[in-house]
């Protein structure tokens, strides 16, 4: 049994477990402390006071996320002298920050103001700070816009940015009255090794760090009568979206989705599961191609382990941090980008639209994909592939706008084509889903049989462990793959982009032996992604996870290689997996950025 | 001149050979030195004034294969100047007292973390350490002293803070629990002693614990280094007899129109002209880290007061609430009360908020702010308003 602590809490005596804080404990007990600096995923900073308690015989209060029960402790969260630190504490962080309320994007979703209003702060009682700040807001980046005015100085971004991502875009400059923070040599935020991933969007407390939203440009591409609007769905906003529409975590909203999209006036609702299953074709392919290289041919150009392609923060961060593995990472566009090619080539043809007038948003649970959208080489069709990249999130805004009534609406399905899905595609939005559904595809190509797998679920690379790994061996494998009979496929999967470091620094060092190696740049996967609703924490995450795998199981097709439009784009216009038309519009290549 | 108090000579006494006080005290067993400083009651110089004994005996219990003394020499405290004559003068004492320390504790490295202004002290410190690694190699000690450079941050004096920054990370105070006896520098168990208590310690070993504990009163045994500055004739640093009264104090040091008396700096209490007589010095009084500053009737004490939270909101590292913001709305706040656009009810806010600041601040610097804030605001009110 583990050891014990026992303490008393506003006259409740609870036994907790040696380590946890006098916070811990009163949430055992259902005690509301206020926090602003804590937050579950990350190490406790102890900085912004909010928490803090009474505890008896002390001379000062305590932080309560920050003080380790022990034996003996009496706590009292509710005293005076409690009362009015706290809000003392409320009211100076008030006074050093841009409180405009109403022309803030996080208006009404921000946990500063909820403290003020908790709190019912009529009029301040200190000095305004603001107008001495010289604040400045940097927009310049495609994903993310910092705006200092609103920071608390909580340092939730910095700590999610070293220790979740392993980034440190974010860090703190200066100290006392001009202490900020700051990016390397200030530079904005498009500048430096930012990946984009919006984790810390996701775990800020106030509107300091948000989306680049491009709400209003949707709406005016919906409201021009010359423009064809078609939206693409990321797997992993259909488990999340109800989340930001009053209903519980791990809801799934699919049809729902769908239905709000055509209320919305988009004029054609199509799903990104459609190439998230042509990725799985492609990558697949490519990793099959590239063991034959390697194995057979003997080439030492060809590089394993190949790493997945799909997550933009992961892109940007190899880009940045291990460019000498750019020939690792799978020539394969993300699914958003095969869609956006796709759109104004392929579908444009079979629809008879003049791809000119097509606007290509996608809905994403991911504030990379902005960036990712708008780099310059994704432009192969000739067009600027994917227009808008909105996030979870901002769908939820358009949605409320709308005055959809989300949660009665009737389940619809998705346009076609390019709407059709499986389960192979779905489960792209939860980390270890890329390796599984590609496992799915590449064995029975291999082999001619079905994964091995009770009901084709590869459970061991579903979790959250930081990384998990997976042996598959090949058998009896078709005349065609000879080359592979007996071969022990090494596959390992990364999320969160310090995980990724880890398995990066395992693979230089020599001591991972991978064929494949999935990585998704957020903490779960798309699931825990930067533009998904706030909060995140790993309960959460995991109900989101669940979700997604129920999603799979209720799915009448769920392998990639059997999703009927896919077999169709094949026949009618790509002929085979990494033909030329493949490789003009679904694949691409990565540049070396540096490191500051 | 008669003087009141008494003058010791114990830190700067020239006639203790460092290399002796080592050899007797590295072949007393551990048991009997903790005990000498735990019985001469001696405690922390820096300010705070902990019970050094105690500090070694928790970190001597700890387990673990690496522990560390650490000498805090980022003597930043406006109006101390003591730590930088100590490490001039009598280096291998301070040494000496380190070398202890690490005996006692199973430390096999030490570091001093010296004032980034105090650069030109290193190359005559760095020479004093060859002297005196020399002489724990004659009489076979394991253990090395290294000296690490400050770069300037007042905030990198509170011990948590230095450990950040000997780590090099931004110099910010940690959490506490855990105390560094338990998780001190690279999280190791760790003591760390202000310069001036580390020879204190050295000189307790030499003098024995009955000779230091003639000097001073129960709760404040044994001498101090101040460093005396401001209104006075006889600015400098003297090495007094704990326990003395502020009254007597300013007899010896005033310049006969003293109004008021900073006792230990920035982060320390102001006393006015009435409160001399009851006002002792030490820990049962008021204590200090060694500042006294003097002032006279010419001095304004809002120019003395806005220049102390000047100095807060500038060297708060700005991690806390209360103290980054706090300082800020102390400043502005007494700012506005002189020039009228606040009322003097105002300041009875910015007292509030002083004492918050006291019970909330994570660290030292922000719990301290409202010592001067308080005891000037309180004593000088009308100062501060006309």
């Amino acid at each position: 049994m583990a050891n014990t602590v026992n303490i008393k809490i506003d006259g409740i005596d609870i036994s907790v477990e040696a380590g946890k804080t006098v916070l811990d404990a009163a949430k055992e007990l259902n005690i509301h402390i206020p926090t602003l600096c804590y937050h579950e995923d990350l190490c406790v900073a102890g900085n912004c006071r909010v928490c803090v308690v009474e505890q008896e015989g002390a001379k000062n209060l305590v932080a309560s996320c920050a003080m380790p029960a022990q034996e003996g402790m009496v706590i009292h969260t509710n005293t005076h002298k409690v009362r009015n630190a706290r809000r003392h504490v409320v009211e100076l962080l008030l006074s050093e920050h841009n409180a405009d309320c109403t022309k803030c994007y996080k208006n009404t979703k921000c946990e500063l103001q909820d403290l003020a209003s908790e709190m019912v702060i009529n009029e301040h009682m200190f000095l305004d700070l603001v107008p001495e700040k010289n604040y400045t807001v940097d927009k310049q980046s495609s994903s993310i816009i910092k705006d200092d005015s609103k920071c608390i100085r909580c340092q939730r971004c910095v700590r999610t940015c070293h220790e979740l991502q392993h980034v440190s875009a974010l860090g703190v400059a200066y100290k006392g009255d001009q202490m900020k923070i700051s990016t390397f040599f200030e530079n904005p935020m498009y500048d430096v090794v930012c990946t984009n991933c919006g984790q810390c969007v996701n775990r800020c407390p106030t509107g300091a760090l948000i989306e680049k939203n491009y709400i209003d440009q949707v709406w005016d591409a919906i409201y021009d009568p010359d423009t064809h609007v078609i939206v693409q769905t990321a797997p992993a906003t259909r488990i999340a979206l109800g989340e930001d529409l009053g209903m519980e975590s791990g809801s799934i909203v699919t049809g729902k989705m769908a239905a709000s999209l055509r209320k919305l006036g988009f004029d054609s609702v199509l799903d990104t599961d459609f190439t998230a299953d042509l990725t799985i074709m492609e990558e697949g392919t490519e990793l099959l191609t590239r063991l034959k290289k390697v194995l057979v041919d003997k080439d030492e150009s060809v590089k394993v382990p190949m790493f997945t392609s799909c997550s933009p923060g992961w892109i940007k961060f190899i880009e940045h941090m291990y460019p000498d593995y750019l020939d690792n990472l799978s020539t394969c566009k993300s699914p958003q980008q095969m869609f956006g090619a796709l759109a104004k080539t392929y579908y444009a043809q079979k629809r008879n639209i003049d791809p000119a007038k097509i606007v290509s948003v996608s809905i994403m649970p991911c504030t990379a994909k902005k960036f990712e959208a708008a780099r310059p080489e994704m432009r192969d069709s000739g067009f600027q592939d994917v227009d808008l990249g909105i996030t979870t999130r901002e769908l939820a805004v358009m949605i409320k706008q709308a005055g959809i009534n989300f949660q009665e609406l009737p389940d619809e399905k998705f346009d076609s084509i390019m709407g059709a899905s499986t389960g192979a595609a779905v489960i792209f939005g939860a980390t270890g889903g890329v390796m599984e559904a590609a496992l799915r595809t590449a064995y029975e190509i291999v082999t001619g049989r079905e994964v091995p797998f009770e009901n084709l679920n590869i459970t061991a690379v579903r979790g959250m462990e930081g990384v998990r790994e997976a042996t598959v061996k090949l058998e009896n494998v078709l005349p065609a793959w000879s080359f592979l009979e007996g071969v022990e496929l090494k596959t390992a999967v990364a999320h969160g982009l310090t995980n990724a470091h880890q398995i990066m620094e395992a693979i230089k060092k020599g001591e991972a032996n991978y064929h494949f190696v999935e990585v998704m740049g957020c903490p779960g996967g798309c699931i825990g992604g930067g533009g998904q609703p706030i909060p995140t924490t790993p309960e959460i995450r995991r109900k989101r996870a669940e979700a997604i795998y129920r999603e799979d199981e209720g799915m009448e097709i769920r392998k990639s290689h059997e999703n009927p439009e896919v077999q169709q784009i094949y026949k009618d216009f790509l002929g085979e997996p990494l033909s030329d038309k493949s490789h003009w519009l679904l694949h691409t290549h990565y540049h070396k950025r540096k490191r500051v | 001149m008669d003087k009141k108090l008494k003058r010791v000579d114990l830190i700067f006494s020239e006639e203790c050979v460092c290399k002796d006080v080592l050899t007797t005290s590295l072949k007393k067993s551990n048991d009997d030195i903790l005990k000498d400083i735990l019985d001469s009651g001696l405690r922390g110089r820096g300010g705070a004034g902990f019970p050094t004994g105690l500090k070694w005996k928790f970190t001597a219990q700890e387990t673990s294969e690496e522990k560390y003394v650490v000498c805090n020499a980022d003597e930043g405290e406006p109006g101390t100047f003591k730590d930088r004559e100590i490490l001039s003068r009598v280096p291998l004492k301070v040494f000496g007292g380190m070398a202890i320390c690490a005996k006692i504790i199973g430390a096999k490295h030490g570091y001093v973390y010296l004032r980034g202004e105090y650069q030109f002290l290193k190359a005559e410190l760095e020479k004093a350490l060859v002297e005196f690694h020399a002489t724990i190699k004659e009489l076979g000690f394991d253990f090395q002293i290294h000296i690490l450079m400050g770069s300037g941050a007042y905030i990198c004096g509170e011990e948590s803070a230095l450990f950040e920054s000997m780590e090099g990370k931004r110099g910010e105070p940690r959490n506490k629990p855990p105390y560094p006896t338990i998780a001190g520098f690279r999280n190791k168990p760790t003591v760390i002693n202000n310069v001036e208590t580390l020879v204190y310690a050295f000189m307790i070993c030499r003098i024995g614990t009955e000779k230091f504990m003639e000097l001073g009163t129960t709760d404040s045994r044994g001498s101090k280094v101040f460093s005396i500055s401001g209104d006075t004739p006889i600015a400098g640093i003297y090495e007094l007899e704990l326990g003395m009264s502020l009254e007597d104090f300013v007899e010896d040091f005033g310049d006969g129109d003293t109004k008021a008396v900073q006792v230990g700096g920035a982060s320390g209490f102001c006393v006015p002209r009435k409160k001399f007589k009851d006002t002792i010095i030490g820990f049962e009084g008021v204590p200090t880290g060694g500042s006294m500053m003097l002032f006279n009737s010419s001095r304004s004490m809002y120019n003395v007061l806005k220049n102390y939270v000047e100095f807060f909101e500038e060297e708060s590292c700005g991690q806390c609430t209360p103290c980054r913001v706090g300082c800020q709305q102390l400043k502005i706040g007494i700012e506005a009360v002189k020039k009228g656009e606040k009322s003097v009810h105002y300041l009875d806010t910015l007292q509030k908020l002083a004492d918050t600041m006291k019970v909330t601040a994570k660290c030292g610097l922000g719990q301290s702010v409202a010592n001067s804030f308080s005891s000037i605001v309180d004593n000088f009110k009308e100062e501060m308003i006309y």
